[in-house]
């Protein structure tokens, strides 16, 4: 599955473009999932440790939707699942 | 030949400047973690390669990074901090009951015996520690879980455990400070603490004298007099010479006792600096002029230290944990500002010069004395 990721976490992932992660099931929990046991530094910058939902200021898009309200298990689009098109998550503009 | 290197945390970044024992020409080194707020950085007394970081987010959260090579390469360690226990409520700024949540680490504080023990004190307020080099954090609950822990109220800045301070001469003792809950101290590693804030007075409390509730902004000490605190509080330059048990003021004239950062000269346990800041209203130096008040005898007798620093249109701050001095001789003291300069007077405070300007808002400067 292609993943965007914001700028800062490619930083810190030492990462550039695209990454790809082969999660378990096509959600953004099991996307996450697959990112953290990849990229063990991205630990928590996505989702919040402690109470493991989105961290507020973060975004989940794809297919041209907004996804960061959708449940975390919720399946995502068929085209993100089969690779055609990228999940983006997003630091979201906000602090000016 | 001797040096130093000073660790710079900002807003946007961490940067670190070196010099030779002369202390007048700077190599600067950085950003590292561009774009990251970087609370703290400081390095092992006993292994002075070892430095631990604190980078933080608003966006992407928590993040500590260690570096085993003096700063030139970093490494992610473990970043959950998770409270022992139930977490309970501490008061909002509205008097609610709040929980306890985590937020940033705000101050670093590495064993002075071993290079991979560190404490982190973070908000909402609570004491951690890592024995493996900042890999696993366990909390020293005792602090938080403390009786009055549930009247405990954030400052402006959040409810940060900001102040941790090791005494090498008795061990078993820390000491740590939190906006606004006051000064606490541990005789027994940090299980159990005390609240030592008797003699503070806080006009902003319905009662100004209460055991807790003091918006304490940093306490600094000198290893060769363990038993004697300096405080820079709210408003109030404090002292104290039984280990916290009791406190009296030392303002003395000054041109007014509110700031942020107090430290000691490295050889004199009783020459002290603070920077005067107008008001909590108005935090910028009196008259924009950015000047540096040192006490030869502990308080109460101040001298203003303007060789080097800007006397006319100067409205920065300089935080809590932005001032620190080195071991040499002369002993330097270092600051850095919101406005994004950094300072260094290698004669103990009679002239300055401007190492860097024009950083990211300065959050915290330490500095290291190399062999």
């Amino acid at each position: 599955m292609r993943v965007v990721l914001p700028p800062n976490l490619r930083a810190l992932a030492r990462v550039e473009g695209e990454i790809e992660v082969d999660p378990e099931h096509s959600t953004a929990n099991a996307v996450i999932d697959a990112i953290e046991e990849r990229f063990p530094m991205l630990r928590g910058t996505i989702r919040d440790l402690y109470t493991n939902r989105r961290r507020s200021h973060v975004r989940f898009f794809a297919c041209e939707r907004d996804l960061s309200h959708e449940p975390l298990d919720a399946p995502l689009p068929d085209a993100v699942a089969s690779g055609s098109e990228p999940f983006l998550i997003v630091g979201a503009i906000s602090g000016g | 030949m001797s040096g130093v290197r000073v660790l710079v945390g900002t807003k946007k970044g961490a940067f670190v400047l070196t010099a030779d024992g002369k202390r007048e020409s700077w190599t600067v080194d950085g950003p590292h973690f561009p774009g990251w707020e970087i609370y703290h950085v400081k390095g092992s007394p006993v292994d002075p390669n070892r430095i631990y970081a604190s980078q933080t987010s608003s966006w992407f959260g928590q993040v500590m990074q260690r570096s085993n090579d003096g700063g030139r390469t970093w490494e992610t360690v473990g970043n959950e901090f998770k409270y022992d226990g139930e977490t309970g409520t501490h008061q909002w700024y509205d008097g609610t009951p709040h929980p306890w949540a985590f937020a940033r680490v705000w101050h670093l504080e590495p064993s002075l015996h071993d290079r991979d023990t560190v404490y982190a004190g973070v908000e909402d307020a609570a004491l951690f520690k890592s024995t493996d080099g900042g890999a696993t954090w366990s909390e020293l609950a005792g602090l938080r879980t403390h009786s009055t822990g549930s009247s405990w109220q954030p400052g402006a800045g959040g409810m940060c455990l900001h102040t941790i301070l090791l005494d090498g001469a008795h061990p078993g003792r820390i000491y740590t400070a939190i906006s606004a809950a006051g000064a606490f101290r541990s005789d027994d590693d940090g299980a159990s603490w005390k609240p030592i804030n008797k003699g503070l007075h806080s006009n902003f409390m319905p009662d100004p004298d209460a055991e807790v509730g003091h918006c304490v902004h940093r306490i600094a000490m000198h290893p060769s007099r363990p038993n004697t605190l300096f405080m820079q509080k709210h408003w109030d330059v404090m002292r104290s010479d039984d280990a916290g048990d009791t406190w009296r003021e030392v303002s003395g004239n000054l041109p007014t006792d509110f700031g942020f950062p107090i430290d000691v000269h490295a050889h004199d346990p009783e020459t002290i600096y603070v920077v005067p800041i107008t008001s909590d209203s108005h935090h910028f130096p009196p008259d924009g002029k950015l000047r540096v008040y040192r006490s030869t005898t502990g308080g109460n007798e101040w001298e203003a230290l303007t060789n080097g620093l800007p006397q006319r249109n100067c409205y920065v701050n300089v935080l809590r944990d932005a001032m620190a001095v080195d071991r040499l001789d002369d002993c330097g003291i270092y600051f850095g500002t919101t406005g994004g300069s950094v300072y260094v007077s290698p004669d103990g405070g009679d002239t300055w010069r401007e190492i860097v300007r024009d950083l990211p808002g300065v959050l915290s400067v330490e500095v290291q004395t190399l062999a």
